[in-house]
Parts: structure tokens; sequence; C-alpha cells
């Protein structure tokens, strides 16, 4: 009996591990076969995925294109597979594509809603990619909001030009009258001086300009706007303007200022409390009670005006919620630097606070953007009004899938491109303190 | 646009007063358009093609009213609205009239407070069933489901038919005319019911429409027609007077393609009084001397429009029926121009 006992002194050779635990079979036994009941799982999870793809890729790409009718697309189908079922009929969007994206809107005036749409993105762009895009293109951005109705509405170009020097009178006012009394005065006065610019003077401007230099560009009409271009159109006012108004009630509601507060409570509580729809209703139909007959208040400013208040009352919530989970620290030491209250707000509180509502705002953005489908009940032809008039017409009465999973196509392009761009504007701002 | 708006809500006072006395027709003058309230889209009713412009059987009484008033027929501002909003647009002036297939009701005309101004389709409640179900008449629909749009005067029809006859059914309810299609097809509902100008107009679009039939009992009268505000007396007659005149025409062999000549002079005095060529029609109506011959021009006259829209030769394929003139047997009869 020797106690000899043996160590190993050297290595055994890295060897490669076993195939069925690395690759492609290692990953589908790890995380597909990993027990019976997995294994079950994943074949009846994948005759499902089969099932929905088997139907539904023919249908999307076994489909007829070139029709004028439903009828002709039944018997292309018929001759070419013996069957309609289970073939889309895609000439619908073929015939009528660009009445779907541009609604009424003149042929030969297209450009101008593409124009607008693609200065849409430059003028965002500085403001979305703010550490990318040079910071003199915030100019576009500032002209944008005159451009647009401009470019999408036509008539005299004075039009924007006199809405955009209210702003410029507004802004003279308050530096004269701050610089020889107070600011708050300035503020109150310049305010008064371009409400009084827009409302009586601002149209004779316009009147004497125009009949001097008439330049301008053909007028539309609001009623030729439709379709997909007015669910964007209505969006982006939406969410443009709800943004600040939302900022300006959630700091309302937190005032110490009791006017002010209960002024925001009533409002946010009050709209919040309402259908969207009551709302267009009383857009739509009601004010012309109020107003006096041969009173043109614009359909569209109108739905508008609705669809902003709408969402600046959700958005306020938004805010108020990521106001309300900032440690009191942050306040306490905004005031320890002798910060007045603006100058919190817009350093320290405002960052930090709109930084935790992102997922909440963007998702109150997609809401709006998709609420915009709400205004074909009163009566306006967006995406959904039109689908409904192209089944009216005789040559494609009867058609439903290919018309939704059309429109279902523009609205995810839109939305999921909000969502991403959330998502990265998340990971951006990230500190790394939780 | 946005000060003008501005500028409009800011003397509402001012103008109130002024446009309170004004009638609408000389608001519709004033403006130079008509608003018309149609539907956002049924077949051969109205619905804008491909282009954008407006078609259909009511859309031509607008054009034809605009064609009378403005002397163009394009002068049309067409206000798509739907089942829920037309009457508070028509009451609240955001139309100037409405051309909707509406039924002429007791309670619309007198409590709504509008005023029908005639008959342009006489239409009546039918229904639709597969032929597989073996069916002839709709007495023997006991216990069948029914798809049935709400909120309308079908939904209220039926529930007497049916009481009436001592039978049952159970209603599917939906909420429009695309809806039920695709219900009825899936086989959710035995029968479908609605207007037998819609049913036909369904049945048409179907992939296999020989599988479905009509059934013959007309269970209601639906007369559709165009309407406008109560108390606006002048107006309403000048709607009145316009389909009148599209109906006449019709009666007294006037179309769009003779007009012209007529228009010269003829020996019959009613055409004469009709296309403002004698008397003074026009002048009692407040429009020019040749109104009527406008609105028929607009679009040609009842026969014509009928023909074009929702007639045989189209795919919604309605035969004239009730809506035939009175001398061959239907129920047009427009009261003497005189």
């Amino acid at each position: 009996m020797s106690d000899v006992s043996f160590v190993r002194t050297e290595m055994l050779p890295e060897q490669a591990p076993p195939a069925s635990e690395v690759g492609a079979i290692g990953w589908i036994r790890h995380n597909l076969f990993s027990g019976w009941f997995n294994s079950i799982l994943t074949l009846v999870s994948l005759y499902a995925i089969w099932y929905v793809l088997s139907g539904v890729l023919p249908w999307i790409f076994q489909s007829v294109w070139n029709a004028n009718s439903l009828n002709e697309c039944r018997e292309i189908m018929i001759a070419t597979w013996g069957s309609t079922h289970g073939h889309a009929c895609w000439a619908v969007i073929n015939d009528r594509w660009l009445q779907l994206l541009f609604g009424f809107y003149p042929s030969h005036l297209y450009w101008r809603p593409i124009v607008s749409l693609i200065l849409l993105l430059v003028a965002l762009a500085p403001v979305l990619y703010s550490d990318r895009v040079s910071s003199k293109m915030l100019i576009v951005t500032a002209i944008y909001p005159f451009l647009m109705p401009f470019l999408m509405w036509g008539g005299t170009i004075w039009g924007p030009i006199a809405a955009a020097l209210g702003f410029v009178v507004g802004w003279g006012v308050y530096t004269l009258v701050s610089k020889q009394l107070s600011g708050l005065f300035g503020m109150i006065a310049g305010v008064a001086a371009s409400v009084i610019w827009w409302l009586v003077l601002s149209s004779y401007f316009v009147g004497a300009l125009d009949s001097v230099l008439p330049i301008g560009i053909e007028a539309v009409q609001s009623r030729q706007f439709g379709g997909f271009m007015l669910a964007i159109l209505l969006g982006v006012v939406a969410i443009g303007v709800s943004l600040p108004i939302g900022i300006v009630l959630a700091l309302g509601r937190q005032s110490d200022l009791m006017i002010v507060k209960y002024l925001c409570v009533g409002f946010i509580e009050f709209i919040r409390g309402v259908p969207l729809i009551t709302l267009l209703f009383v857009a739509s139909l009601l004010l012309n009670l109020f107003l006096p007959p041969g009173t043109n208040f614009d359909i569209i400013l109108r739905v508008m005006i609705m669809m902003t208040l709408f969402s600046a009352a959700y958005m306020a919530e938004v805010i108020r919620g990521g106001l309300a989970a900032l440690p009191r620290g942050q306040y306490e030491g905004a005031d320890s630097l002798g910060l007045n209250y603006w100058q919190a707000q817009r350093l320290i509180i405002m960052p930090q606070a709109l930084k935790i509502s992102i997922p909440g705002i963007v998702s109150t953005f997609i809401g709006i953007f998709k609420d915009t489908t709400l205004v074909s009940i009163i009566g306006l032809f967006d995406v959904i009004g039109l689908a409904s008039a192209i089944r009216a017409d005789t040559a494609w009465n009867g058609i439903y899938w290919e018309l939704f999973a059309f429109i279902a196509a523009l609205f995810f392009v839109v939305c999921f491109s909000m969502s991403r761009y959330s998502m990265y504007l998340e990971r951006k701002l990230q500190t790394g303190h939780h | 646009m946005k000060k003008s708006v501005i500028l409009g809500v800011a003397t509402v006072a001012g103008l109130a007063a002024a446009a309170a006395t004004a009638g609408t027709v000389d608001d519709v003058k004033a403006r130079g358009k008509l608003n018309c309230g149609v539907s956002s889209g049924l077949a051969g009713f109205s619905l804008p093609d491909a282009n954008g412009e407006w078609q259909g059987f009511d859309v031509a009484v607008c054009r034809a009213v605009a064609a009378a008033v403005l002397g163009d027929s394009s002068a049309v501002e067409f206000v798509p609205t739907t089942g829920k909003t037309r009457f508070t647009a028509l009451a609240s002036g955001e139309i100037d009239m409405l051309a909707r297939n509406t039924t002429w009701t007791f309670s619309r005309d007198v409590d709504l407070k509008f005023e029908f101004a005639g008959v342009n389709y006489y239409d009546g409640q039918g229904f639709m069933v597969p032929k597989a179900l073996g069916v002839s008449s709709a007495k023997e629909l006991d216990g069948a489901t029914v798809c049935i749009q709400t909120g309308t005067t079908t939904e209220l029809n039926l529930a007497d038919f049916f009481r009436a006859n001592n039978i049952s059914y159970e209603p599917v309810p939906i909420e429009t005319n695309a809806e039920a299609q695709q219900q009825y097809l899936a086989g959710a509902c035995d029968v479908y019911t609605t207007d037998a100008s819609g049913l036909a107009a369904t049945r048409a679009t179907f992939e296999n429409p020989g599988d479905h039939v009509l059934l013959p009992e007309i269970i209601s009268k639906e007369p559709l027609g165009p309407l406008v505000r109560h108390g606006d007396h002048e107006w309403g007659d000048v709607v009145r007077w316009t389909l009148n005149a599209l109906v006449s025409a019709e009666e007294l062999g006037v179309t769009s393609a003779n007009i012209d000549e007529l228009s010269a002079g003829t020996d019959n005095p009613e055409v004469n009084r009709l296309l403002g060529t004698e008397g003074t029609l026009g002048e009692m109506l407040g429009l020019n001397a040749d109104w009527a011959a406008s609105a028929i021009k607009a679009g040609g006259n009842y026969g014509e429009v009928f023909a074009k829209n929702i007639g045989e030769e189209t795919p919604i394929g309605l035969a004239r029926g009730l809506n035939a003139q009175w001398t061959d047997g239907g129920l047009l009869y427009s009261p003497p121009f005189r």
C-alpha cells in the first residue's frame, strides 16, 4: 500500500464545448427546448406563427395591383388563382393612394404639403437632435409656425408676416415699458399690445400691403384638406402647442397664487372630464349656435384648438407627475443657490422633471395623434372618413381589409418612430444615478 | 386666415343684429356659395369620386339649387354630415340645406323644426336574406337574427312589423352600412334590413349577388327629401320649386339635350313659364328669370339625374317604381308652374 496520491501537474488543453451547447443548436436547446413542457410550448407557438403567416403572407403578396373595381379584382383573382379568398385587392390603394394621403387638396399643389413636411423635419432637427445639429438651425424652427400655414392654406404672404409682427410689437412694447416702469408692467403691456395688433391693427396692415404689393400663392379651402395629411397637420399642431401649454398648466397647478392655481385645476379637470368626441362636436356644430350666421370660423382651426386644449390637459398631468417625482432637495438646492423661480425651473427643475416624464409625454403624443381619426365622425375627411367615402363608390363598395391595412401601416410608421425616438432620448439623457 | 377668424369672433355682437334679419337666399347670394349638407358616403346618393368631385343623386339636388340661385352648379360647398350630426348642422346654420336621404317624418318636421321641401326619392324598408335560408316572405322570419342600424327609423319599423305579425326576432345592432355588409356576409345575422334602395346597392357589390334575395315585403314608407330650417319660407320655396322644376321638366319633356332649343320659346305655355321666357315666376322667387333652366342644365331633369346616378344602367340598378311620374303610375307629381 503506498499512499501515493495522484495530482495532475499539467493542465489539460482546452476543448471545444460540445456541439449541443454552442451555436444555433445550443441556443435552440437552451431557449426553445430546455424541457418537455417548453418544447411543447415551442411547437405550439411555431404552429400558431405558421398558421397566421400562411394566411397573411399569400394575402399580402398574391394580390391584385391593377384593376378598376372590386369586381375586376375578383375576376383577375379567379383567373389567376381560381378563388377570391385569401388574396388582397391592392388595386384600391393603387387607385386612391394620393387621395388617402392628401384628401381633396388640389393635385397641382401637392408640392406644398410635401415641402411643409420636409421643412417640418428640418425645423424639428435642431430640437430633437440638439447634440448633432447646429443650433443656428433654430431659426428655421422659429420661422416654421408662420411658414407652414402660408404653405398649406396659401393666400397672401402678408397674413403670416403680420402674425409674426405681432410678436415683434409685443417684444418692443415690453422692452420699452419695462425700462420705464417694472418688468411686470412691461409683460402685461407687451401682451396687450400683441393682442391689439392681432385683433385690430393687423387686418388693416394686411389689407393695405396686399393692395400695394399683392404677393401670394393660390389659396386652398379648409374643406379640401384631408387624408393622412390632415392627421399629420392636426397631430403636429396639437403636439407642438400642447407641450408648452401643458408645462405652464402643470406649474400653475402647483403655484402658490390661488387664482392661478384654481384656474389651472379647473381647466385641467374640466377638459379631462369630457370625452374628446364631445369637444369635437361642440367645435363643429354647437359653436355655430353662438356665432352669428355668416361667421366664417374655419372648421380645421376649430378642431385644432379643441385637440390642442385636450392634449394640453393630459400633458399637464403627465408633467405634474414628473414634478412630483423630483426629490424635495432639488427645489431646496435651487433656492439655496439664490435662483429666482424661473431660473430654478429652467436650470434645475424642468430638465429633470421632463426627463422623468418622457415616456408619459410621448405616450400622450401618440395618443393624440391617433385621436385625430375621430374627426371623421364630425364629417372631416381624414383617412378613416375617406375609406368610407371610397367604399361608397360603387367600384369599391365592399372592400375593407386593404384600406384599413394601408391606414394601419401609415399610422404604425409614425407612432413607432415617435416611440423609438423617445427610447433614444431616454438613453441619451441617462445620467446613471437611480 | 387666423386673424380673419378672430376678427369674426370679435365682431359677433355687431353682426348678430344685421345677420339675423337677412334671409338664407340673400346669405347664399352674398356668399356666392351654397353650403349643402350631404352624406359623407352613400353609394349612388352622395360620394366624392377619385378626383374629389361630389357625385350622386342627393348631390344633384344641391347642384340644381346652386344653379337656380347663383347660376353656377359648381358654386356648392359640400359639407359631409353623418347621421348624428346632420340635424344639428342644419339647425346651427353650418349648412343652408340638407340633402342626405333623410326620411320625412312628423316629428322631424314638427318637433325638430325643419321644413321638408319635397320628396326626391320614395323609399321603403325591405329585407335581404341568403337564398340558402329558403325564405320567400318576411312573415316566415320567426326567430330570425336581424342586422339593423341603430338610431334610425328602420329600427322602429322593424319592431312594429314583427309585433304586428306576432313573430319574434333577435336584433344584431350595427352602426354603419359597411359594418352591416360584413356582419351579414359573415353570417352573424340571417336577415339584413334597411331601405330597399340601400339593399339593392349593397347586394350589387356582393361577390355572388345571386345567392341573396330581397323579400317582396316593403314594411314602411320612407319618403326621402331635402330639408331646410323652419321659418325661412323664401328659402324653403326656392328649394321646393327647384325640386319641382326638375320633376316638371321630365313631365314636360324638357331635357338637358333640348333645353337650349326650348329656351328660345315654344308653343307650350307651361314650358315657357318654367324656362322663364313667359311670366315672372323667377322674379316672384327673387331669382333670375332663367332660374329653372339653370337648375335643369346642372344635371338634367329628374329622370336624367335618376338614370345617371342610381338608375338601371348603373351598378346600383334601381327601377323607377314609385319614383316614376304620376302619368306612368308613380308618385312624382309636381304642382303646376303657374
